[in-house]
């Protein structure tokens, strides 16, 4: 791990902001470090000449001064040091979330060029649209997919991961300074006053370095060795505790103490073993800073007793040498723990730079010899999305496309280095459907502005036919298609069942729909309700059938009302809940439509009603509630399609029917798709579909 | 790992007790930790020494060598430096060899003190089984990670300041002797710089850090919605608010960080002011003693060198403060749990036992539950009131409601996790509650709701509920568990690894393993909690199958708010808000309107 990463310099303006004036301070502090030694010398080699109060007031009023202008530089060395660390903080979180949920990751700083990884550096398709988010909390595109391992590593990440920044900017920068500048100047000035301490200073200085580097590297090396026996015996005690319900009911539980005792002294065992040779770089660090000041000591000690130095030259030698060694050793001391700083912000940039590497994403083999608890990873879901594998592999990128957008992001990189919100929002295409262009570069040739405002005009404000012509779908990762040769038809204002065992690919079939992922091969397509569902450029009126990628997503998604099948509710009020996807609702708008989703009852029943909050994700409710709560949000969207996941799976009866209930009112005069491991939502649609294995089987009406 | 075969105590194990009483509540965390670890003193203080003199070699090779050159620059034969030459070189090397020991010692006996507690605190576990706690797998993980705190509390927290306490003594009263102003001045000013301004700037940095606190959690929920409602927010367009939400939340953290730095760096400044001023006092008062004859030149090289070399002794201590803060509130955290009181009484007579399954005399058999009710708290509403149910020998019951019903208290009051507030439940006539908790155990057991998988090899976690069983028995429980066949497909069989908390399992392996555990156990009554509570439909109806078939011959309590497969128990009970509802057999429930038939419908 490097001391200092260069990314880290280049990422944070603030950085390099307190890399300026750490460098300032430690020019100073060099300064008074010297200045102090020279006057403390002068007085007492004074004071053993014979010299009074009087002669030598100048200079002990000068030491006094040293000190206080030593105290104030140190009070505004660590102030400025924390607010470059809060700063940086923020730079680096910033980046962070907005490349993570695709909003605004266009600002890129760094100003490597896109060049570098292909067509994958620009801003993919992948992040815009916000499948990325949708892949990191790992709830959509498989019927499996519920661990959100991924989401919770990256909130420690960008909280409590990054404040370990604090030690590394207000303690290890600066120690790192001033290892290099006092040795320096000590070194210079001892030098001019007796070369052979100078020689001495200057043999020992980079053996200390060294010989930490080889002590550190050998520990590391055994460490790697006991890794996995050192984890282990580190993870029984939770284990055990864990457990101790399941140990208790098979009377199991007293015996375990004499386990825990067991396995802890072996872990002591295995660790002070590791612990004997890590121990030893601060041993040589000790061990020779010490010497060699005892070194020097002795040797001018013996030249001035042969007259050979004069006394005041010969303390100030005394009073330097130590402290050529003294910042080294903080640095030492300090290494750890700054270091997981370093290992946090190391963290962020391979998060920043993960979906610009090509090909499959290796972050999961990491993952696993992190530590026991972070089992879960391994169940993680692949986390580059069909699309970018597609692209990485050169398949479907156009190369005019590719030409075009590449000049395009780099320029928007130079004019957006600190990105406000409002040309954030820009950037990622909410009100400004330029940039959507980048979002989905359409597989012809044609000019994509033109093919997205034929996309919109296509297909109108209404409802729509959707079509999937032998579509396939191939998670990364995975060798089986999660859907393969899907044929299907949706017509305007009709609702679907989807219905299949679980694994078999229902869920995939609405991460399409809602654009999460994108096929692999075959085609969606979607065409105006008014063109009736004949076959493709069947219609003069404007009403043809366009490639949905070619429909900007967000335009897309904004005649979608998604229920999942589980929602997500945020630590806000009901009322704002309900409003997710119509944030101007009024009052009148959202009862009226948590009554229609059969939530208005209980909702009135809660201390606040409407403004109660939620707790951290809907915890006060219970899970049929929640369940209306997203009814609620999706007939507040008022959206000509609806797609539901398992809508009343895990819910007990007397919810599941009020669930039920209120599905069938927002099915109405909707185009409906439902998802559903058995049939029993049959009769409250219009057609069931049966899936199995990744393949959709001819549709039968109900 | 879980060692199934070492039940024996250690001789040691009994010495030490079974946790004892707890300490006094009320006092100081750190005290009571202190308590808790019950420091091995002997290491623990062979530790501060050897921490006392590497420091102090560090400051007495400063004197010594001022001495040295202060003593040579009045050229004496070398015969007179040669006691100071010998001790500087010697000090030169004793640093570096005490301090490395000291921390050889210090870690050792911190992990032997981490051993103890680990024992001790996971006895008081095992003694008030405080399970409404294991509910929050984060509350367990902080448990455990605070109970590891406190041999930081040894290693980092208390040899520090007391190998400093000497030290620092030691240099005062060498510099008292040589000047008794100066000394008294380097006493003051390793106090002030050592205990004053640690604790002015815990102090001071209290509020801001109370108040970053706040920002932090009001990020980290923003971010938590962000990142866990992403599809939510991408369906819906709602991404850019959420973000909006965590750049306002950021900007304000940011604000108050850079606002409360001002506070923060008054340790730095304060502590290098005491410092300064400190070796300008010493330098001033030896210089007017050289002036006024009571101090020779070469004792003032020797106080003001030993002075500006003795701050080094106090360099840690802030550091030691902070991170004390840190401990006290893991240790009022520990003490939360540990002060819990058992969850259920002792028994009246600990040596009772159960009567023998249909002994002679017993006044009836099988499980009978009546008029039970349970609160968790006298100001909490009825978890049950009032419940009636009859589990007869060999039968297959069903407890079915809607969630929060109650169904999960009656499982923790058959499994003796919890005593019934009024009722009683009676095995084969007798009061269980008259009875230890193991010997209740032994006769009811079961799948637990969220049962635990060890990280261990299939063996072990089945081997934990009858230690003594030969491969032969675990895999006839695996078979009635319909797990044989995946176990025989593994590649170490038996053996396989299951990761931590089963993890290389998938979630219907993992219900199969704690069944066929239960099974294994062979208990005259089987409790079956939410068995299929985390699996996917499909998966539910199989493992509810084999449930079922698994469970013949058992008198089996299955509670569960899910409906498949109860045509095959021979008695429904539906709970809803603590109270039976409705009771017969699948039929007659079915035809009766009611929430059953109800539910059936949907």
């Amino acid at each position: 791990m490097k001391p200092l990463d260069p990314r880290l310099v280049r990422t944070a303006r603030a950085v390099r902001v307190h890399l300026a004036v750490t460098v300032v301070t430690g020019v100073a502090v060099t300064g008074f470090v010297l200045a102090q030694a020279w006057l403390l010398s002068r007085v007492i080699s004074g004071a053993a000449a014979g010299m009074g109060t009087a002669e030598l007031g100048w200079a002990i009023t000068a030491v006094s001064v040293v000190a206080l202008a030593r105290a104030a530089m140190a009070y505004g060395a660590e102030t400025a040091a924390l607010r470059s660390a809060a700063m940086a903080k923020s730079q680096l979180r910033r980046r962070l979330v907005a490349h993570v949920t695709g909003t605004g990751g266009a600002a890129e700083e760094d100003g490597r060029p896109p060049e570098h990884a292909g067509g994958a550096d620009s801003p993919g398709p992948a992040r815009s649209s916000g499948a990325e988010a949708v892949w990191l909390s790992g709830q959509a595109g498989s019927d499996e997919g519920t661990s959100t391992p991924r989401a919770g590593e990256l909130v420690t990440l960008a909280t409590r991961g990054l404040d370990a920044l604090d030690d590394y900017f207000a303690r290890y920068l600066p120690q790192l300074v001033l290892a290099v500048l006092v040795p320096a100047a000590v070194l210079v000035v001892v030098a001019g006053a007796d070369w052979i301490s100078a020689a001495v200073i200057a043999v020992t200085l980079p053996l200390i370095p060294l010989f930490m580097a080889l002590v550190g590297w050998h520990t590391r090396a055994r460490t790697e060795r006991q890794w996995h026996l050192l984890n282990r015996l580190g993870g029984h005690f939770l284990d055990v505790v864990e457990g101790l319900p399941t140990l208790a009911i098979f009377r199991r539980a007293k015996a375990q103490a004499a386990i825990i005792r067991r396995i802890t002294d072996e872990h002591r065992r295995t660790t002070m073993a590791t612990l004997r040779v890590a121990f030893l770089s601060a041993f040589v660090l000790e061990l020779l800073s010490t010497l060699a000041v005892a070194l020097v000591a002795v040797e001018i000690g013996i030249r001035l007793m042969y007259g050979l130095l004069d006394y005041q030259t010969a303390l100030l030698v005394l009073i330097l040498a130590p402290e050529a060694y003294l910042p080294l050793r903080e640095v030492g001391a300090r290494f750890h723990a700054s270091m997981e700083g370093v290992a946090a912000a190391e963290q962020v940039f391979t998060e920043l730079e993960r979906r610009r590497a090509s090909g499959v994403d290796a972050g999961d083999t990491e993952g696993d010899t992190r530590g026991p608890r972070s089992r879960a990873r391994s169940r993680t879901l692949p986390e580059n999305t069909p699309l970018e594998r597609r692209r990485a592999s050169g398949v479907d990128v156009g190369d005019t496309e590719g030409d075009t957008r590449r000049p395009r992001s780099r320029a928007r990189s130079r004019t957006l280095p600190e990105n406000t919100p409002l040309e954030r929002r820009r950037a990622s295409g909410v009100d400004a459907g330029d940039t959507e262009g980048d979002t989905r570069p359409p597989p012809g040739r044609t000019e994509s502005g033109d093919r997205r405002a034929d996309g919109r005009r296509a297909i109108g404000d209404g409802a729509v036919w959707i079509r999937m012509e032998d579509v396939r779908l191939v998670y990364p990762g995975r060798e089986a298609p999660a859907l393969n040769g899907v044929e299907l038809l949706i017509a305007p204002g009709r609702s679907v069942l989807l219905a299949g065992p679980s694994g078999s690919g229902k869920s995939s079939l609405l991460s399409l729909l809602l654009r999460f992922t994108e096929p692999v091969s075959g085609r969606i397509l979607v065409r105006a309700a008014e063109g009736g569902p004949a076959g493709l450029g069947a219609s003069g009126s404007g009403a043809e059938w366009v490639p949905l990628q070619s429909v900007p997503v967000e335009e897309w998604r904004r005649r979608i009302a998604w229920v999942p099948q589980s929602p997500y509710l945020f630590d806000d009020t009901v009322a704002d809940n309900i409003r997710l996807g119509a944030p101007d609702a009024g009052m009148d708008e959202v009862r009226a439509a948590a009554e229609r989703a059969e939530a208005d009852g209980f909702i009135r029943a809660l201390p606040d009603g409407y403004g109660t909050r939620l707790g951290e994700r809907g915890a006060r409710l219970s899970a049929g509630q929640r369940q209306r709560i997203a009814v609620a949000r999706a007939f507040l969207r008022d959206a000509p399609i609806v797609l539901l996941d398992e809508p009343t799976a895990h819910l007990d009866p007397d919810n599941a029917a009020a669930v039920r209930t209120a599905v069938i009112r927002l099915l109405r005069g909707r185009t409906g798709v439902v998802v559903a491991h058995d049939t029993r939502w049959a009769d409250a649609v219009d057609e069931v579909v049966p899936v199995r294995a990744g393949r959709v089987e001819s549709g039968v009406a109900p | 790992m879980i060692g199934t075969g070492a039940s024996a105590q250690s001789p040691r194990e009994a010495a030490t007790g079974g946790g004892g009483p707890p300490a006094a509540p009320g006092r100081d965390p750190l005290w009571r930790m202190i308590a808790l670890a019950r420091p091995r003193s002997a290491r623990f203080l062979l530790g501060v020494l050897l921490g006392a003199l590497a420091t102090g070699s560090g400051v007495a090779l400063l004197s010594v060598a001022a001495w040295l050159i202060a003593r040579a620059a009045e050229h004496p034969p070398i015969t007179a430096l040669s006691v100071a030459v010998v001790a500087t070189r010697a000090l030169g090397i004793s640093r570096g060899v005490t301090r490395y020991l000291e921390r050889l010692v210090t870690h050792d006996a911190a992990f032997h003190t981490l051993a103890d507690v680990r024992v001790r605190v996971y006895r008081r576990l095992a003694r008030t089984e405080p399970v409404r706690r294991f509910r929050s797998g984060d509350l367990v993980s902080r448990l455990v990670s605070d109970t590891d705190a406190t041999q930081d509390l040894l290693v980092r927290g208390l040899t520090p300041p007391l190998a400093a306490v000497l030290t620092g003594g030691a240099a005062v009263l060498f510099c008292t002797s040589v000047l008794a102003p100066g000394g008294l001045l380097l006493g003051a000013g390793l106090v002030l710089a050592g205990l004053a301004v640690p604790l002015a700037a815990a102090a001071l940095g209290r509020r801001p850090g109370r108040r970053q606190a706040a920002a932090r959690g009001e990020l980290s929920t923003a971010l938590v919605d962000t990142l866990y409602g992403a599809p939510d927010l991408v369906a819906y367009g709602a991404m850019e608010r959420a973000v909006q939400r965590v750049h306002d939340a950021d900007a304000e953290l940011t604000r108050i960080a850079r606002r409360d730095a001002a506070v923060l760096g008054f340790g730095a400044g304060a502590t290098s002011l005491i410092t300064g001023l400190t070796v300008w006092g010493a330098l001033l008062l030896g210089v007017a003693a050289v002036d006024g004859g009571s101090l020779s030149a070469v004792s003032l090289a020797v106080l003001v060198l030993t002075v500006l070399a003795a701050f080094e002794i106090v360099a840690p201590l802030p550091a030691v403060a902070a991170r004390l803060g840190a401990i006290r509130a893991g240790g009022e955290r520990l003490f939360g749990v540990l002060d819990t009181p058992p969850s259920i009484a002792p028994p009246a007579d600990p040596a009772r036992r159960l009567p023998a399954p249909g002994a002679a005399g017993a006044p009836e058999s099988g499980l009978r539950v009546r008029s039970l009710c349970v609160r968790y708290a006298p100001d909490e509403p009825w978890a049950l009131k009032g419940v009636d149910i009859d589990v007869p020998p060999g039968r297959t019951v069903a407890v079915v409601g809607p969630s929060g019903a109650g169904k999960s208290t009656l499982a923790a009051v058959l499994l003796r996790f919890r005593d019934p507030d009024t009722g009683t439940v009676r095995l084969d006539g007798a009061d269980i509650t008259a009875c230890p908790a193991e010997e209740v155990r032994g006769a009811i057991t079961g799948v637990p709701q969220d049962p635990h998988i060890f990280a261990s090899t299939v063996r072990e976690n089945l081997r934990l509920a009858a230690p003594e069983a030969d491969d032969d028995r675990l895999w006839e429980a695996l078979e009635r568990a319909r797990l044989a066949e995946e176990v025989r497909a593994m590649p170490g069989g038996l053996g396989t690894e299951v990761g931590s908390h089963g993890m290389r399992l998938s979630g219907g392996m993992r219900q199969r393993l704690a069944l066929a555990r239960a099974l294994l156990a062979a208990p005259r009554t089987l409790v079956l909690d939410e068995p299929t509570a985390h699996l996917d439909p499909d998966t539910r109806d199989a493992v509810v199958a084999d449930l079922l078939a698994a469970a013949e011959g058992y008198s089996t309590l299955l509670i569960t708010h899910d409906l498949a497969g109860l045509d095959r128990v021979d008695d429904i009970y539906v709970v809803a808000e603590g109270e039976v509802v409705e009771h017969g057999t699948h039929e007659e429930l079915a035809g009766r309107e009611g929430w059953y038939a109800r539910a059936l419908r949907v």
